[in-house]
């Protein structure tokens, strides 16, 4: 039992924890500056960038995918700018334009060229390969200190790993930065923080994880990542501080029960095959919101509680 | 901050901003010199293709407070902004003491208006004001307790200690509006520039905020206000900087406050009542 779990559901589970917290911290950041979709954006409109850098390489090499996303990312802007400019339209209704051609645009790449040797199509896309992520030459917790097995291990797991530490490191050295630009940009720039390039760090921030996580775990669980956990965290507390922790555990937990879920929960109700996990890991996620939702103490929104004859 | 040295430069005839002292290489800061707390020249910002503000000259005064007066449009609050940098510039220079203005960061304070931040943020009273410790807590340096000490001190200088805890949404208005300059207090200053301080606060709080301001002139310290209530400018205000995307006058309030400055200011959109109800002395300047 214990054999088969480190064999077969540790990896996945870690990689599904490190993805998972990637996304979740850059996302309290950005739903307090009204930008929670930029997530969604990004993890649409890399996928024609990845399809074009395997074709180009052939292979899947996180390098040459991260390329190629950026290069998406870039692109998706020009085009963004092309469209509001030559349309004339709104903002929002630009980028929903963009990001659905854009994803559109890699499904049919996809769809047309021979990617069935790796693990890239459609399917993958959105949900990741989560369940395929296992390590072989485990036979046990033992494995862990065995130094052939170590190297066995899938690549998507030390790579979410560090990733993830990065993620958690520039939250945790530009934590007052993103904090007072968050809060009041014009106070930000009046101190001669650096408003522009704060702004543009996040959102690259945001992009990497949403990009080393799409290669993982696919676009529905960075979707959901991004926005679910550190929205129900919101709930719970009125400080920035315990947020940003609350966010942490409900990813956690998300990634966790969501796995489990998935491989068990048919079973208990009587099917005989596991659901995708990432599937289950972004629904257990927005149920994680909808009870914050109902039962979280701190649902009170401005107005409310407040009073005006106080002074 | 050392006015001595400045008398020295100008008994040895030098011409302003030249100091004997500096040229010596002592520790004495070039900015120590009487310069203007804040001086704009040229200054002019555009939205689209009209400009909001058209090659405005100010020079605010030392140890005074000033108001920033015009009519809605005019362009009161995009110049305070843009002479911080808040909003991009077309053209004009703003020096600070003396220096370029990113020079002299650490001795401005800046209060936006309330309504400019979301105030359902996730945050404290007390966190908010210590964000006006940032340029000495640097990055990831901890609030020490003597910091801490600070900031209370700066909250109950606005009477809102009892409220250091609360989430920042739960409070009314004009605390809302005294929280934020709690947090200028706590940058610890020698320029303050408030955006509209008493727009949209209950009397008690306008009350406690004036005396404030009064404190920092009395500390020898220099306020720059932006402000719409005429009515108060008199009581209030030391000097009077007036503006209708061009700058109409500016100088001591006795002097520049005239009938015929705010009809000049305010054109037809000030009925020559609301200047009668004033009783302001002196025809046109």
């Amino acid at each position: 039992m214990h054999a088969e779990f480190v064999q077969l559901s540790l990896t996945p589970i870690l990689i599904g924890i490190f993805a998972s917290v990637a996304c979740a911290l850059p996302g309290n950041f950005l739903i307090l500056r009204r930008q929670a979709l930029i997530g969604d954006a990004i993890s649409h409109v890399v996928l024609p960038g990845i399809v074009v850098a395997f074709l180009l390489t052939g292979g899947v090499a996180s390098m040459a995918m991260m390329l190629g996303a950026a290069g998406a990312a870039v692109l998706a802007v020009l085009l963004i700018e092309a469209v509001k400019r030559l349309g004339r339209i709104e903002p929002g209704a630009a980028m929903g334009v963009v990001f659905t051609s854009m994803f559109a645009g890699g499904v049919l790449l996809l769809e047309q060229s021979d990617t069935s040797s790796v693990h890239l199509d459609v399917q993958h896309a959105l949900m990741g390969n989560l369940e395929s992520l296992i390590w072989f030459k485990a036979k046990g917790w033992h494995s862990l200190a065995d130094p052939a097995a170590l190297a066995a291990l899938p690549d998507e797991l030390p790579r979410m790993a560090l990733v993830c530490l990065v993620v958690v490191a520039l939250t945790v050295i530009f934590w007052r930065p993103l904090k007072i630009s968050t809060f009041d940009e014009g106070f930000a720039r009046a101190i001669g923080l650096p408003v522009a390039a704060i702004g543009f760090g996040l959102v690259v921030t945001a992009a990497v994880a949403a990009v080393a996580a799409f290669d993982a775990v696919g676009s529905i669980i960075v979707i959901a990542m991004f926005i679910c956990p550190p929205a129900a965290a919101r709930l719970m507390t009125n400080r920035l501080e315990a947020q940003v922790l609350w966010s942490v555990g409900f990813a956690v937990l998300a990634a966790v029960l969501g796995y489990v879920f998935a491989g068990y929960g048919p079973l208990w109700f009587g099917g005989a095959e596991a659901v995708s996990a990432a599937g289950m890991i972004a629904a257990v996620s927005g149920l994680i919101l909808g009870l914050a939702c109902l039962f979280g103490p701190c649902r009170a929104r401005v107005g409310q509680g407040r009073d005006p004859a106080e002074a | 901050m050392t006015p001595t040295m400045t008398t020295a430069a100008r008994l040895a005839g030098l011409p302003a901003g030249l100091d004997l002292a500096a040229a010596d290489g002592e520790a004495l800061h070039p900015e120590a010199a009487a310069e203007s707390p804040l001086s704009i020249r040229g200054l002019t910002v555009s939205y689209g293709e009209k400009p909001a503000v058209f090659s405005v000259d100010a020079t605010f005064p030392d140890g005074a407070l000033s108001a920033i007066i015009g009519p809605n449009g005019a362009g009161k609050s995009t110049l305070l902004k843009a002479a911080l940098g808040i909003i991009p510039r077309l053209s004009g220079e703003v020096s600070v003491f003396g220096r370029p203005i990113d020079a002299a960061r650490a001795r401005i304070a800046y209060v936006p208006q309330r309504a400019s931040v979301d105030w359902d943020f996730p945050t404290s009273v007390l966190d908010v004001v210590s964000m006006g410790l940032y340029r000495r807590l640097g990055l990831l340096r901890r609030m020490r307790s003597e910091e801490r000490a600070h900031a209370l001190a700066c909250l109950e200088r606005v009477g809102m200690t009892d409220f250091a805890d609360r989430q920042i949404g739960q409070l009314s208005g004009g605390q809302q509006q005294r929280v934020f300059l709690a947090r200028a207090l706590a940058q610890g200053a020698d320029l303050y520039l408030l955006d509209e301080p008493f727009a949209g606060v209950d009397a008690a709080t306008e009350r406690a905020i004036i005396e404030v301001l009064k404190s920092l002139r009395a500390e020898g310290r220099a306020v720059v206000c932006v402000h719409h209530d005429l009515s108060t400018v008199e009581s209030y205000f030391d000097h009077v900087f007036l503006i209708n995307v061009r700058r109409i006058a500016e100088g001591p309030v006795a002097s520049t406050f005239t009938a015929g400055n705010l009809q000049a200011t305010y054109g037809g959109r000030l009925a020559a009542g609301h200047i009668e109800q004033l009783r302001l002395g002196g025809g046109t300047a």
